[in-house]
């Protein structure tokens, strides 16, 4: 028997590779097809540039014209961070607020339900006449979506704690503020960081949706202005060149997240566990 | 075997004594009723009973969780009222493991004294020395997820260990685990109980594991919950394997098997 153990365990080994590697790889190999047969499409029906232009111009596109585009990136992915660190505080203080204290939590969770079930689109006419600055206006909206996935995942998960250690925790006497700390926080951490990658997707919705109902207002620098403004024009190589950088930056905000994720919880939760020993 | 329990019990000073306990929940469910159980100091008392008889409950109320809905509790400690709970330090292991999954091994045993004030420096010594007891001083700085359903019940007891309880509460902490296991922590358990003069109240629905480690055992009956019978198990400590297949165990087997019937049956 011993004598098998060794391929055996090689062979975990080289599974465990391989499943990293498809990981990897699979969504890149379907990527890169779908390009290819964009590219494809294009040529071979010679559909003109401004109704679908080759991925090639896109990329283009994305570098010629970045001194335009490069600072409206920078402006959306701002907006979108500023109002992703407020949904986090908000989320996270009104959700301890909410566990500390029943009062608390029948009087405010019905408000943040609604702010969460009615339209951001509907709302913003009202917030565009209400406030008075432009940077405001796109922070508050992307805020209001951010902020439930973060309040409602973490009261979820600040009252999950398991029963026995909550017990435990009364038999040792221990204070408010020592339960939540030792107890509530930590294992409502998985359930929060959850609601975050969330929130850090519907954080841009937000920016770029309020930006699109402000745009016909006549500000905007953000992403989304650009778009409109390149369907006005017909430059449409730049309105997909626009396209392709928000969906770049909601990539890159879900990996940084869920690159986040696993650190933290690397250690002791199953949701960060290698996958290969499940 | 003695006959007579209660001339054995008063050889002891009780510490905890529960008259006429009784406890209904709120949905009306009538767990326990007339409960008379006095726990002598430093014996080892076993609460025996089919499952669902109410032996968690009085655990629960022993260590002050809920509040019996009839009768009284006494502690004869000298110390009264919400803050004698705190002083009166009371441990409790939990039939699951019950530890922290994102905290490691020491972290989870420092937890009764963190929550006291203990700081990680003054409490070292103490928590190293319960994990030396339960044979897992290694593991101090691994997390439960890397153990073994046996281990992480050591570690659960190594938690109420570092705190010195004056009183152990024990709730079928072995009943998930496999019968090598069992005897060991047995075994462990015993020889701690023997060195530190504890008081330990142990629920378990196993007759052999209840007379292997009990100086008493109360029979329990249940709807609703009451203390039937008392068998006073006499060998003396310590016990080894021995005494496991020794006829004198299983004469005090077959009568505490026999008390457990007559009490279901009753
Ligand atoms: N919190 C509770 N609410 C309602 N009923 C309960 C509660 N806890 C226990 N019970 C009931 O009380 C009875 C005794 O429970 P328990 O003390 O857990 O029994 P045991 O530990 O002997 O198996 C059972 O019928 C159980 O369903
Ligand atoms: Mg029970």
């Amino acid at each position: 028997m011993s004598a098998a153990a060794p391929p055996a365990r090689s062979r975990e080994a080289r599974r465990r590779r391989l499943d990293k590697w498809l990981r990897i790889g699979l969504p890149f190999a379907v990527l890169a097809a779908l390009v290819v047969g964009w590219d494809f499409v294009v040529t071979a029906n010679e559909i003109p540039t401004y109704i679908l232009p080759r991925p090639g111009l896109v990329v283009w596109t994305i570098v010629a014209d970045f001194g335009v585009l490069g600072p409206s990136l920078l402006n959306t992915l701002l907006i979108t961070l500023l109002a992703l660190a407020l949904a986090t505080i908000g989320g996270v203080a009104l959700a301890i607020a909410l566990t500390q204290s029943r009062i608390v939590e029948y009087s405010f969770f019905p408000i943040a339900v609604v702010l969460q079930v009615t339209p951001i689109v509907a709302i913003f006419p009202l917030i565009n006449i209400y406030v008075g600055n432009d940077l405001a206006k796109l922070l508050i909206c992307a805020w209001i979506v951010a902020f439930f996935p973060i309040l409602s995942n973490t009261t979820l998960g600040l009252n999950s704690a398991d029963r026995n250690l909550r017990d435990l925790y009364r038999l040792y006497g221990a204070s408010r503020w020592q339960t939540l700390r030792y107890l509530q926080l930590p294992a409502a951490m998985p359930y929060f960081l959850g609601g975050l990658r969330i929130a850090g997707g519907l954080a841009l919705i937000g920016a770029v949706v309020a930006e699109f109902v402000a745009g016909a207002s006549g500000f905007g620098t953000g992403l989304a202005s650009r778009i409109i403004e390149s369907g006005y024009r017909l430059n449409i190589p730049r309105l997909f060149a626009a396209l392709v950088l928000i969906s770049a930056t909601g990539i890159l905000i879900y990996v940084s997240l869920s690159v986040l994720s696993n650190r933290i919880l690397g250690k002791w939760h199953e949701s960060a566990m290698d996958r290969g020993r499940r | 075997m003695i006959a007579n329990p209660s001339a054995a019990a008063a050889e002891r000073p009780p510490i905890v004594t529960l008259a006429g306990v009784g406890k209904t929940f709120d949905n009306g469910t009538e767990a326990l009723a007339g409960v008379d159980l006095s726990v002598g100091r430093g014996e080892f008392l076993s609460l025996l009973g089919p499952s669902g008889c109410g032996k968690s409950t009085i655990l629960r109320l022993v260590a002050g969780l809920d509040e019996p809905t009839t009768g009284v509790i006494d502690w004869h400690d000298g110390v009264a009222g919400r803050a004698a709970q705190r002083a009166r330090n009371v441990g409790f292991v939990f039939q699951e493991p019950t530890l922290m999954p994102w905290a490691k091994v020491f972290e989870n045993v420092w937890l009764p004294l963190r929550l006291k004030g203990v700081s990680r420096a003054d409490a070292g010594p103490r928590i190293m020395a319960a994990l030396e007891s339960v044979g897992l001083a290694d593991f101090a700085t691994s997390y439960p997820r890397e153990l073994s359903g046996g281990m992480k019940m050591r570690v659960s007891i190594a938690r109420a260990l570092a705190t010195e309880p004056s009183v152990l509460l024990m709730d079928e902490p072995f009943a998930a685990l496999d019968e090598i296991t069992r005897f060991r922590l047995n075994d462990d358990l015993l020889h701690l109980w023997a060195e530190k003069a504890w008081t330990i109240v142990f629920v378990t629905h196993s007759v052999f594991e209840s007379v292997y480690l009990s100086t008493r055992i109360a029979v329990m009956t249940g709807r609703p919950g009451h203390v039937a019978t008392e068998v006073v198990v006499d060998e003396p400590s310590p016990r080894t394997a021995a005494f496991r297949t020794s006829a004198h165990y299983g004469e005090i087997a077959s009568a505490t098997s026999a008390a457990l019937h007559e009490a279901m049956g009753e």
